[in-house]
């Protein structure tokens, strides 16, 4: 398969997580900014979402107030923002449509159709819509390319790199969304422990699909050590750290195994992998939760352009 | 002179190719035919679904029009059309193998020597190039047309790089959806296996060092190239790479293409991009579409081109009239599909007499496509002939006339029901290191509108499927 088709793949699932996790953040910030807040409380609300997102200096460069219309029209709909979820929903159909002949019919359609219906949403949609209603449609989506692919495509080298992309995207996106936590100030220290503090951490799992997992596992209340502990070290849940880990080695093994040869980011990847596999939450909070999660999206990064040198930009 | 329609011949007596086909449609119930027209665009919108690509909205990208009703040809008939074809393209290989080599046909004085080496498709880096197997033209689409139950013309030679053979297939897999009880009715001779036939004749032509188990790609301009649709087509049917330029890449005197697993040579490229843009270090700096260093390795023998580079000297229409020569030339023998009368306005005598009669005659830009820059006399207005003839005048060397012909019919589905349209035929000729290989038939053009003789679907033209019969 070419080096350029192994790109457009790995990237379509890039794009369509980063819309599924795009929608996923901005329905944890809407659901916070229901709570009762301090002062200022849209920009307090807000403001973390562009941080988590990695858009805060383009927003400011942008210019205009940090507030629940800017903020979700930047992230959700602004065509001139790469990372919104109209940008990343058209160059995944940008990079399907150059690569039509390693897709399937189904796979193809999916993404077109998507992206027909995307760039139909402006502001006044959005409203009519709803924005739950909006964020749901586009996690839908991205379920359905997930599923399209896995149900249609053969199961090989295509179909690899698409996996690949997607997982490496998953848990630059968990890591995260996870540390929106750490942006989101609660209005008083003494707030810690509190209401507000319990229905931060309750939005943020059921934005990561976690809420009735936490339930069954814990049967407790709410921990902050528990919920990170559930979203970086637990290999039963798809979206934690490990498990998007454990596919990542898994996929990029086989690909080694294929081309019979030995890649650099096969061995970053085993190395991040075996630290989650063996990790203890303690050691995670002895480090800051916050640092550990910062270091980890680096890493990550890191593996990803290794990827791309190792497959994508031979020769 | 007498309309020949394919059908009904000039006297109304159905021709025995069309005996099936007549009661067929004469059986039809009133609006089946309408029905089935609604069901062949569903079809098209679905099997074809690569045509709505570009458009945003899906309905937007032009889907070329495609025409129920057949165009039969009897065995005998193709059996002369292919017999021609091949003698054709036998003699433009030879022409263009002299031209680039020891020029012999100029030398004698068969076709003026300013003719070819001032042309500019005449590319003299090809000097001393010999291709494997001497071939230039690999793929040639001849586009034919006929204007009684004898006479064939060829109105026209592609021989860089021809398009419109995926209209060919698609037609013939719609039909068979459509009407399997016709093709129960009539042995068709199938088209299907083109791009097996395609195949072979590419790896047929791989470098000696390679002819074993080459690694053929199709080269693209990419998805934006109007064309893109075929490329893709026909890379899936071949089983092949479809790559731009940026997937390949010279290194150590040999073509490579970018892999995910590394890089894997390259043996035999069929490109679908013009010569100028094949190699910015030999032809056009600027173009982003080719492969740094191409040339070199082609020149050295270490990648075969298909279609060669420079074969457009062999297809220009100032080129065209000395065709028939090239066939006594070179093989000795009387051509058997004759060229359409054509005037050179390069020459004064035939320019005057252009002039005296432009009202009657078809005048054609030399190095004109698509049915571009071309004046049909007998539907111009006195102030277009005017006009025209001011810019003939201007620059005679750039102008070729032709009579007006009376193209044949077939009868086609429009507005009004069931009429009689002009039609041509684009055959694909495959010429390989072995043999010339050719699928029966080819591409029908249909001009749609009532008394039109332009085909182009760029003017207004559909598609028919076209049969051969068997005996």
């Amino acid at each position: 398969m070419l080096a350029r088709a192994a790109d457009n793949l790995y990237w379509i699932a890039r794009y369509m997580e980063r819309a599924e996790n795009m929608a996923r953040m901005l329905d944890v910030s809407w659901r916070m900014s229901l709570l009762p807040m301090g002062d200022d409380p849209q920009r307090l609300q807000w403001e973390p979402a562009l941080i988590v997102a990695g858009c805060d200096e383009r927003f400011a460069a942008r210019g205009g107030a940090i507030n629940a219309r800017n903020v979700i029209e930047f992230l959700a709909l602004d065509p001139a923002n790469p990372s919104s979820i109209h940008s990343c929903l058209r160059s995944a159909r940008e990079n399907a449509r150059a690569m039509r002949t390693q897709l399937t019919t189904e796979v193809w359609e999916t993404l077109n159709a998507t992206w027909l219906e995307a760039h139909r949403y402006d502001w006044e949609r959005l409203n009519q819509v709803g924005f739950r209603a909006y964020f749901d449609w586009v996690k839908e989506r991205s379920h359905l390319f997930r599923g399209v692919s896995f149900g249609t495509m053969q199961r090989d080298t295509p179909f690899r790199f698409v996996r690949l992309g997607g997982f490496i995207e998953r848990a630059d996106s968990t890591a995260r969304l996870l540390d929106v936590k750490y942006h989101v100030l609660l209005p008083t220290p003494q707030d810690i422990g509190g209401a507000v503090d319990y229905y931060q951490w309750s939005a943020l799992l059921r934005s990561l699909s976690g809420f009735q997992a936490y339930r069954r596992i814990y049967r407790d209340v709410l921990t902050p050590r528990r919920v990170a502990e559930m979203l970086i070290l637990r290999p039963d849940m798809p979206r934690s750290l490990v498990a998007t880990f454990g596919e990542t080695t898994e996929t990029l093994v086989a690909l080694r195994e294929q081309f019979g040869r030995d890649y650099e980011c096969t061995r970053l990847a085993l190395a991040m992998y075996s630290k989650l596999r063996y990790g203890r939450i303690q050691d995670i909070f002895a480090f800051g939760l916050h640092e550990y999660l910062t270091a980890f999206v680096d890493s990550n990064v890191e593996l990803g352009h290794s990827i791309a040198r190792d497959f994508m930009l031979p020769g | 002179m007498p309309i020949f329609d394919e059908m009904y011949g000039t006297d109304g007596a159905v021709r025995p190719a069309y005996a099936g086909l007549a009661d067929w449609l004469a059986a039809m119930p009133d609006g089946a035919l309408e029905r089935k027209r609604r069901e062949a665009d569903i079809l098209f919108r679905r099997i074809g679904i690569t045509f709505a690509v570009y458009g945003e909205g899906g309905d937007t990208e032009r889907v070329i029009p495609f025409d129920l009703v057949p165009r039969v040809l009897a065995a005998t008939e193709w059996a002369t059309l292919a017999a021609g074809l091949e003698q054709r393209v036998k003699a433009l290989n030879a022409f263009l193998r002299d031209v680039y080599g020891g020029q012999e046909i100029l030398r004698a004085g068969r076709v003026p020597a300013d003719l070819v080496l001032r042309n500019p498709q005449y590319q003299p880096m090809m000097s001393g190039v010999v291709p494997p197997g001497g071939v230039y033209t690999t793929i040639a689409g001849i586009d034919i047309v006929r204007v009684d139950a004898e006479r064939f013309y060829v109105l026209e030679d592609n021989a860089r790089t021809p398009s419109g053979v995926s209209y060919m297939l698609e037609d013939r897999e719609a039909m068979m959806r459509l009407f399997p009880d016709l093709f129960a009715r009539h042995r068709v001779a199938p088209v299907g296996h083109y791009p097996d036939e395609l195949l072979q004749t590419l790896r047929s032509l791989a470098p000696e060092a390679a002819r074993e188990d080459p690694t053929v790609v199709l080269l693209t301009p990419g998805a934006y190239n109007s064309a893109y649709f075929e490329h893709v087509f026909l890379a899936e049917q071949m089983g092949v790479e479809l790559v731009e330029g940026q997937d390949l890449v010279v290194r150590d005197d040999h073509v490579w293409m970018r892999e995910a697993g590394g890089a894997r040579r390259v043996d035999v490229i069929y490109r679908r991009i013009d010569d100028a843009f094949l190699d910015p270090l030999a032809f056009r700096a600027d173009s982003t579409l080719g492969v740094a260093g191409l040339f070199e390795v082609y020149r050295a023998g270490r990648v075969t081109l298909a279609n060669a580079i420079g074969t457009g000297v062999a297809d220009d229409k100032a080129v065209y009239p000395f065709v028939p020569e090239m066939v006594r030339f070179y093989l000795g023998e009387e051509p058997i599909l004759a060229n359409v009368p054509t005037w050179s306005c390069r020459l004064p005598g035939e320019l005057a007499y252009v002039l005296d009669h432009l009202g009657e005659l078809v005048v054609k830009e030399v190095h004109g496509s698509g049915g571009y820059g071309m004046l049909i006399g007998p539907s111009a207005t006195r102030e277009e002939l005017a006009a025209f003839a001011e810019r003939v005048k201007a620059d005679p060397g750039n102008y070729i006339a032709q009579p007006t012909l009376s193209l044949s019919t077939v009868p086609t589905l429009v507005e009004a029901g069931i009429a009689p349209r002009h039609v041509d035929l684009r055959p694909f000729v495959l010429a390989g290191g072995d043999k010339i290989r050719l699928v029966p038939g080819g591409l029908t053009r249909v001009a749609l509108r009532d008394g039109s003789l332009v085909v182009n679907s760029s003017q207004g033209g559909g598609t028919k499927d076209t049969w051969v019969l068997e005996d």
